[in-house]
């Protein structure tokens, strides 16, 4: 539990960190940043204690925005993935997912792409919408949805691959 | 009572969620508003304190350039000043002259920001170096923006690169002037708009601060005109101006402190009333 624990605010602080200080200032193309943070919440335990998991992505979310001056848009789409985090893992690990602890890295990879892809998706669209608040930029808020998706997606495949092999072995 | 507490309990998680989120949304809506987010900034102790640790190292990366912008300066600065007509005679000492309108003040930029709908760009002086709310911030080429939040040694600017941001400006030839805003496209360009039609834009113009506001002295470059059109009213003209700052690349910065401010806000507000 204690090792949990630890894992959990390490992964916590270095996320916060990586995002400020190195990811949102990638601006690949201009506009499209990866949003790698939102992993803590993919990742975090299966089993847990729902209030404290919303609280936590609320402070998580919270911090991000502190650091990038952006009111409350990251922490409203980080709660919002927590919130609905129960639905996409019913639809994409089947509802056989309550009783069995799901190790991340023994998955199948087609069903872990599906997950994170969900909430990738949901989170950059609250973003966005949140960040550009105006409905008459819809095609805008789709775009800077669409392109900084696939890039959070790839990312997060490959941190967690690369990370859940690591604790395997 | 005792269905109301059932209730309660058994929708906990949801209750949660709705008090979180509409927290955030509160803080989002205040961010969008001018002058408003007074919590979540980043010139806050710690927020302020990690940027100023990364830019500590990151600041090597580009010295080369930044000293390449500075020695332009200091070259313009030096022409003007082995250029000037008056002849200054050391023996003498003008004591109107310390009581200068315009106080300066230097700083570095620690965060900067271009690529979102509403900039904020932190930087390391605050309350302690008599950084206040509503002064201007230019580089050695051009206008930056206005200074948002402060705390003791950090303060946030809103940059002109922000939806909400709005600065009086004007044609260097005439004195027709009209409002700065920026449409959140690309971060190269800004929107000149309320050009009376009767002014004669063309292209290439430069466009500088017109010194209406207490805010900027007059005369601060921003940038050349690029394209112009009229509006729907056909009143007025909608120009686009292309910035002579970089925006992408900025570190060293000055603060204008006007020292009559106040006395022409006391006066606005003695005709207002």
């Amino acid at each position: 539990m204690n090792s949990i624990l630890s894992i959990h605010t390490v992964r916590f602080i270095v996320l916060i960190l990586l995002q400020v200080l190195l990811l949102s200032h990638i601006k690949f193309l201009g506009y499209i940043n990866p949003y790698l943070y939102i992993l803590f919440v993919l990742l975090y335990p299966i089993k847990n204690n729902r209030m404290l998991f919303i609280f936590l992505s609320f402070l998580l979310g919270l911090s991000v925005d502190l650091f990038l001056d952006s009111g409350g848009m990251h922490a409203a789409a980080t709660l919002t993935i927590a919130f609905i985090r129960p639905v996409a893992l019913k639809f994409s690990f089947g509802s056989v997912y309550e009783h069995q602890t799901i190790k991340f890295g023994a998955i199948d990879f087609g069903q872990r792409l599906t997950y994170i892809t969900i909430l990738t998706v949901i989170h950059h669209f609250i973003l966005f919408s949140l960040d550009i608040f105006n409905f008459s930029k819809i095609l805008l808020i789709l775009k800077n949805t669409l392109f900084s998706s696939i890039f959070t997606i790839i990312l997060c495949v490959l941190v967690s691959i690369i990370f859940s092999s690591v604790n395997k072995k | 009572m005792q269905q109301i507490v059932n209730f309660i309990i058994r929708n906990k998680v949801f209750l949660l969620f709705l008090l979180l989120f509409s927290i955030s949304i509160g803080f989002t809506i205040q961010s969008h508003a001018y002058h408003k987010s007074k919590f979540i900034n980043s010139a806050n102790f710690l927020t302020g304190g990690v940027y100023e640790a990364s830019n500590g190292i990151s600041d090597y990366f580009d010295l080369k350039e930044q000293n390449k912008i500075l020695q332009e300066e200091n070259n313009v600065l030096k022409s003007i000043l082995f250029n000037s007509t008056t002849t200054l005679d050391s023996s003498y000492i003008d004591t109107l002259s310390f009581n200068k309108k315009y106080k300066f003040t230097t700083a570095q930029v620690i965060k900067n920001s271009y690529s979102q709908n509403n900039n904020v760009l932190t930087i390391n002086k605050g309350t302690n170096d008599s950084i206040k709310l509503d002064l201007g911030v230019i580089t050695s080429k051009g206008i930056l923006g206005i200074v948002d939040n402060t705390s003791s040694s950090y303060a946030t600017v809103l940059s002109i690169l922000n939806t909400t941001s709005r600065i009086s400006a004007q044609l260097k030839k005439t004195n027709h002037f009209g409002s700065l805003h920026w449409d959140g496209v690309s971060e190269k360009h800004i929107q000149l708009t309320e050009i009376p039609e009767i002014a004669p834009v063309i292209v290439g113009d430069t466009i500088i601060t017109s010194g209406r506001s207490d805010i900027f002295p007059k005369g601060i470059p921003i940038g050349t005109v690029t394209s112009f059109k009229l509006d729907e009213s056909e009143n007025y003209y909608d120009v686009e101006v292309s910035l002579f700052n970089d925006m992408t690349n900025i570190e060293h910065i000055y603060i204008i402190e006007n020292k009559d401010a106040k006395i022409i806000k006391d006066l606005l507000k003695k005709t207002n009333e």
